[in-house]
């Protein structure tokens, strides 16, 4: 059963004439959660990006259900079984709180719901209280709870979060690794990019690290706890 | 003038500028949503209105003249947006403006070869002929009535549409964040060259309505671009409700500049200002408030 829902080999990218991705191999299986780290700039959300089709790879090949996605489009993708939620939240601000849910709420591949509307405000009850509110006017951990809560109602097989606790308080961030746990126990497979290493490394089956484009290591999470040097070196802790 | 002379206009000036909405909305719109400066906006006026003529004639039916030449605005529409349109979404506005006057060219060209560059009009259908009597020696023309009871009508449906509807929200997502809703499972491309579409047949549209009260003449497109355009700056770049009341603004000016007189040593200066006074108008609006009468909110 756990065969390979992500298959990356050798990717390069660029942003105009600055190289960002060094040939980046990587692999996601179902039902599997990956970290992702490296310091600030070191081309995590580029490698999401191209995940996604929102950034076009220079070489190299993405397979997602062991299909090259060279040509598929974004949306595509997304519906697909891959979901998003980006650094920042991108929630969208002019609209409303339901109105940035029902918008994604969809079946998912070959047509299989697990998450409703009603699931994901049972999850949020934040979110059920400012159901009529504008997107720009919740807090930050609103935001990602909305993120996330829309995310899921695209009913994927992929999760992926982008700095995932970024400037949240750290009871709000404990709630948000709860709610990433529950998504893991229902099979969701999940990549987790996020500053905080201890919290990743728990909850990740397997974490990755990336330098300057390059993954430096790649191993099960406990393997990392292992490398003080390495860690200190490559994530600054 | 006496208060029914003023009714009268005030009357004309407020079917003028619901007409003008309808020309402006499909240009703000196309601007708000995406991005695109479309100054061959006019130019599907001016198609709408020689469509009617020609349609009315083949088919001796308004109406159903009408239901053609707006189906066929929106296929070209959708063609359009496929060949050029679309790749001017994340280009500058230079190209888009430079790309679009290419396609006024282009138009102005084939109407010159399809239909000549004669003068023509088109009659007003039977079942809207006639006039409205409202005192012993004054009535209003049933069509105009019928006209501006359109407009409305098609605004309501715009507003509905995009504050109520599950396209609507698609386009106010794609226009907070364009990745974010692609990478939702959304085709915001397709929404986009339906949106484009549907500007095009407004566009349309608005000249078939407008052909029976105005003449049909090769200038006519880019007359209602330039009064577009200073509706939907003056409104906001991008809002419904800012061209609805612009449009009646710059209706009712218009329309009162043309009949007022006020002699200065003999010469009657109104006509003259009322063509000005929108460009002044225009003019206060970006330099004392350059985001327009409601901004960017529709
Ligand atoms: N749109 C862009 N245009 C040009 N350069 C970019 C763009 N986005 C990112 N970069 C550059 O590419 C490199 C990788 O950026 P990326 O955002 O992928 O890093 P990251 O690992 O996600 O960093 P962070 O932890 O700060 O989010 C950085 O040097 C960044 O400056
Ligand atoms: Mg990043």
């Amino acid at each position: 059963m756990l065969n390979t829902l992500v298959k990356l080999t050798d990717l390069h990218a660029h942003y105009g004439l600055s190289h960002v991705l060094h040939g980046v191999n990587l692999e996601i299986k179902r039902g599997e959660t990956v970290g992702l780290m490296g310091r600030n700039g070191m081309g995590k959300t580029t490698l999401i990006k191209c995940l996604l089709g929102l950034v076009s790879i220079s070489s190299g090949e993405i397979q997602f259900r062991e299909q090259n996605t060279k040509t598929l489009p974004t949306h595509t993708l997304a519906r697909g079984g891959i979901a998003y939620v980006p650094e920042g939240r991108g929630i969208f601000k002019n609209l409303s709180v339901k109105e940035n849910l029902i918008l994604a709420a969809r079946s998912g591949f070959e047509g299989r719901i697990e998450w409703t509307y009603d699931r994901v405000l049972d999850s949020f009850p934040r979110l059920k209280e400012r159901l009529m509110h504008g997107g720009q006017q919740l807090s930050g951990g609103e935001q990602q709870m909305l993120s996330i809560g829309r995310a899921l109602l695209t009913n994927p097989d992929l999760l992926i979060l982008d700095e995932a606790t970024e400037g949240l308080a750290p009871l709000i961030a404990q709630d948000i690794w709860g709610i990433i746990k529950v998504v893991q126990e229902s099979g969701i497979s999940a990549l987790i990019v996020d500053k905080n290493f201890k919290a990743v490394s728990k909850i990740s089956n397997r974490c990755v690290v990336m330098v300057k484009g390059k993954i430096v290591f790649d191993d099960v999470s406990p393997k990392l706890i292992e490398h003080p040097e390495a860690l200190k070196n490559w994530l600054g802790v | 003038m006496d208060a029914f002379a003023i009714f009268i206009q005030a009357m004309n000036g407020i079917q003028y500028g619901l007409l003008l909405f309808l020309v402006a909305s499909g240009l703000t719109l196309i601007f708000g949503i995406m991005g695109v400066i479309n100054i061959a906006h006019g130019s599907f006026y001016m198609i709408g209105a020689y469509l009617a003529w020609s349609l009315m004639g083949w088919l001796e039916n308004f109406w159903f003249g009408l239901f053609v030449g707006v189906a066929a605005a929106f296929l070209l529409g959708l063609v359009l947006e496929w060949m050029f349109i679309r790749f001017l979404y994340d280009r500058d506005h230079l190209q888009q403006v430079l790309v679009t006057y290419g396609l006024i060219l282009i138009f102005s060209e084939l109407r010159s070869v399809i239909w000549g560059d004669d003068v023509h009009s088109v009659a007003i259908p039977a079942l809207l002929d006639g006039s409205i009597q409202l005192t012993e020696n004054l009535a209003y023309p049933i069509y105009r009535l019928w006209l501006s009871g359109v407009c409305v009508v098609i605004a309501i449906l715009m507003y509905f549409g995009i504050q109520h509807t599950r396209l609507g929200m698609m386009i106010r997502a794609g226009e907070s964040d364009r990745e974010m809703t692609k990478a939702l499972g959304i085709n915001i491309g397709l929404v986009y060259r339906f949106i484009f579409a549907l500007g095009v047949s407004l566009a349309a549209f608005s000249g078939m309505i407008s052909a029976p009260i105005s003449s049909v003449f090769p200038g006519m497109g880019s007359q209602v671009l330039i009064v577009s355009f200073v509706v939907v700056v003056i409104g906001g770049l991008g809002s419904i409700k800012g061209a609805m009341v612009a449009a009646l603004l710059v209706g009712l000016i218009d329309t009162f500049g043309k009949v007022m007189s006020l002699d200065i040593f003999g010469i009657n200066i109104f006509p003259e200002m009322a063509g000005m006074s929108i460009f002044a108008l225009m003019a206060l609006i970006l330099i004392f408030r350059p985001q327009g009468i409601f901004g960017k909110e529709y």
